[in-house]
């Protein structure tokens, strides 16, 4: 098992900056997600740490050591890649033994990890067949197989399941969090997916433009979103954003839908902010404020359904919740927000706390 | 069978510059050069029906017929793996990712277009001449050079050096598998510890057997082959000392110069099968070193 500690992380292509100033903690034994949009420097972070890419600035360490400089292979890691990354001409068993023949180590030991491996990942039948041989899920059990074979302190992901259809993808989420539980390793996971960010995750590191955004529990990220970005990115269906304009000298929010109001929390400049609310926590009837809207569309999902209704200024406000589609579309409704639903962000797009919270 | 033609009119369409080629100016000489071998034929009185006795001479009187295999066979068997030692090498090098790759692989390639033609043949002999620039270089080390080309021990070994030079196209193609190999092959090897000799020959080369087969067949025929340069270099003759005897020299002296067609056909036969042994012998083998990514089960 290993900690990680980054400081002052930069990645540059020549002139182009994909990750400047970086400073992160990755705990010992945890579950840690880097998520973010295409092009966020996820994956290119990743691949800082297991050796892949330069690093252009800044320093990485693994259990106290610098490794800036130290080889791939002398991390102790080991990774499994979006692709598989499986040797095509090599049948499973030699896919699983290759990097630790690599070690040379004893054809003894050699044998025992690879059928221990094999048992746990139930490829057992599978070890004499070639990749090509195998389905996409399997061949992700292989490769997690190739990643476990060598018992490193630390393991990373990149992208591993976006290959899988949707069903597949739930299985092997599930499987990876009881390899997880089993393992109690240091595990670093990159994905685009928030699904499995907010499953899998002890902690989740949001990226946006080679920058954190947020670093917090999926509980954290979820009930108290850092900034309008991290808020819109964690959560499906996504949460509702409300624009609002401020009046700072009475302390009150106009909203074109919901009439003035004070909430919680109040931004201490600009002159707009915006106002979010998940939309399991939208009330049909009276809420501490209301509005009249009309329902645009019903999807029904069976145990719940969304309900798409559009208020008076054109804004679009989702419903999310179970006996929601007895509503029909053209059909006025009564919608309400309490004000400890509401997360109030400034015109940067930053959170503002009620002056009690943020005294705690 | 009018649907059939009607359907695919297009496809013969564009095969009929083929088509008409070969019918009629490949596959008469060739069927009419398989008769010749039976006869003896001077190109001016007809040919005259010796049965076998072509091929009884060559293979139990004609001396020069099996020194020129062994240069031929000397030849092919140094050029052709030594070529594709030095095409792999240089597609690797351009594999790197260098900055002008295109420059380079048109550099690189150049040879090969040059390789075939007489200028460069006549160069060639200019080159490892007694007053040569080679040996000029060797001078510089206080070296005494010899005449290369005109010394029968080394003159085929000047051959094979010009064969090396022309990499180009084996080059090429080399390029075009390493390309196909998946990078994160090579990072997921990285990480296991893999060490750069490992990789290439536990990676690099079984991924590129397929390649490295289709370019071995092509290049075995191709050296087999091989005539204008042998031909210039050695004055049109096989000398020094029938040591540049190739094959293909050695038959066309047969047909051109001794006017002995009858003979020279039965050569061209026993060519074509000799390639056509060699070829299957390298297909045979092939089940045991290549391997095919979308091989069928």
């Amino acid at each position: 098992m290993a900690g990680l500690s980054i400081r002052n992380l930069a990645k540059r292509y020549g002139a182009v900056s994909v990750i400047e100033g970086l400073d992160l903690d990755i705990h010992d034994g945890e579950f840690l997600v880097l998520v973010g949009p295409s092009g966020c420097g996820k994956s290119t972070l990743l691949r800082m740490i297991a050796g892949l890419e330069e690093i252009s600035d800044g320093t990485l360490s693994i259990d106290g050591q610098i490794v800036n400089d130290v080889p791939a292979a002398r991390r102790d890691l080991s990774m499994v890649f979006q692709s598989y990354a499986l040797y095509p001409h090599m049948t499973v068993r030699k896919n699983l033994a290759f990097g630790l023949q690599n070690l040379k180590m004893p054809r003894a030991e050699v044998q025992r990890r690879v059928d221990d491996a094999a048992r746990a990942l139930q490829i057992e039948p599978l070890l004499d067949r070639k990749p090509r041989q195998l389905s996409g899920g399997q061949k992700q059990r292989v490769a997690i197989g190739r990643a476990i074979v060598r018992e490193p302190k630390l393991f990373l992901f990149d992208e591993p399941l976006s290959n899988l259809d949707a069903e597949l993808r739930v299985q092997m989420r599930v499987e990876l969090a009881a390899l997880y539980n089993r393992l109690k390793a240091t595990m670093i996971y990159v994905t685009h997916d928030q699904v499995e960010a907010m499953t899998l995750a002890s902690r989740i590191v949001v990226l946006r433009g080679g920058k954190i955004e947020q670093v917090g529990t999926p509980h954290e990220l979820y009930t108290r979103p850092a900034n309008l970005f991290v808020a819109g990115f964690i959560g499906s269906p996504k949460i509702n954003m409300l624009p609002v304009n401020l009046d700072l000298a009475a302390g009150r929010i106009h909203s074109a839908d919901f009439g003035a109001f004070r909430t919680i929390a109040l931004p201490d400049k600009g002159s707009t902010a915006t106002i979010c609310v998940r939309p399991e926590a939208v009330k049909l009837g009276a809420g501490d404020v209301s509005a009249q809207g009309k329902v645009r569309l019903v999807e029904y999902l069976g145990s719940e359904s969304l309900v798409y209704v559009d208020l008076p200024s054109g804004e679009t406000l989702l419903f999310h919740g179970a006996g929601l589609d007895s509503h029909k579309p053209g059909e006025d409704v009564t919608v309400g927000l309490n004000f400890a639903d509401m997360h109030v962000f400034d015109c940067d797009g930053q959170r503002v706390d009620a002056a009690l919270e943020q005294a705690a | 069978m009018r649907r059939f033609f009607r359907r695919n009119a297009a496809g013969y369409l564009f095969l009929t510059p083929w088509l008409v080629g070969f019918f009629l100016l490949a596959l008469g000489p060739i069927l009419a050069s398989l008769y010749l071998g039976f006869t003896r034929y001077d190109m001016v009185s007809d040919p005259r029906w010796v049965g076998l006795d072509n091929y009884r001479y060559m293979f139990e009187r004609d001396r020069r017929f099996w020194k020129a295999l062994e240069v031929t066979f000397t030849y092919v068997a140094l050029a052709v793996p030594l070529r594709l030692a030095m095409a792999l090498a240089v597609a690797m090098l351009l594999d790197k990712g260098l900055r002008s790759i295109g420059m380079y692989r048109a550099i690189f390639y150049l040879p090969s277009i040059l390789g075939a033609s007489i200028a460069i043949a006549i160069l060639w002999r200019a080159m490892f001449g007694i007053d040569g620039v080679v040996n000029q270089f060797l001078a510089l080390f206080g070296i005494q050079g010899i005449g290369w080309i005109t010394t029968p021990s080394t003159s085929i070994y000047t051959m094979v050096v010009l064969a090396m030079w022309q990499f180009g196209s084996p080059m090429l193609i080399f390029l075009a598998g390493l390309r196909s190999i998946p990078r994160d092959l090579y990072e997921a090897a990285e990480i296991d510890g893999t060490s750069r000799p490992r990789q290439f020959f536990r990676i690099t080369l079984p991924l590129l057997a397929p390649v490295v087969f289709f370019n071995l067949v092509l290049q075995i025929i191709e050296a087999f082959k091989t005539f204008s340069s042998a031909f210039i270099i050695s004055n049109g003759t096989g000398a020094p000392a029938d040591s540049l005897l190739f094959y293909t020299v050695y038959l066309f002296n047969e047909a051109f110069r001794f006017f002995r067609m009858g003979y020279a056909s039965a050569l061209a036969w026993v060519l074509l099968v000799i390639i056509a042994v060699i070829t299957a012998i390298a297909f045979a083998t092939s089940k045991y070193w290549v391997h095919y990514e979308n091989e069928r089960d």
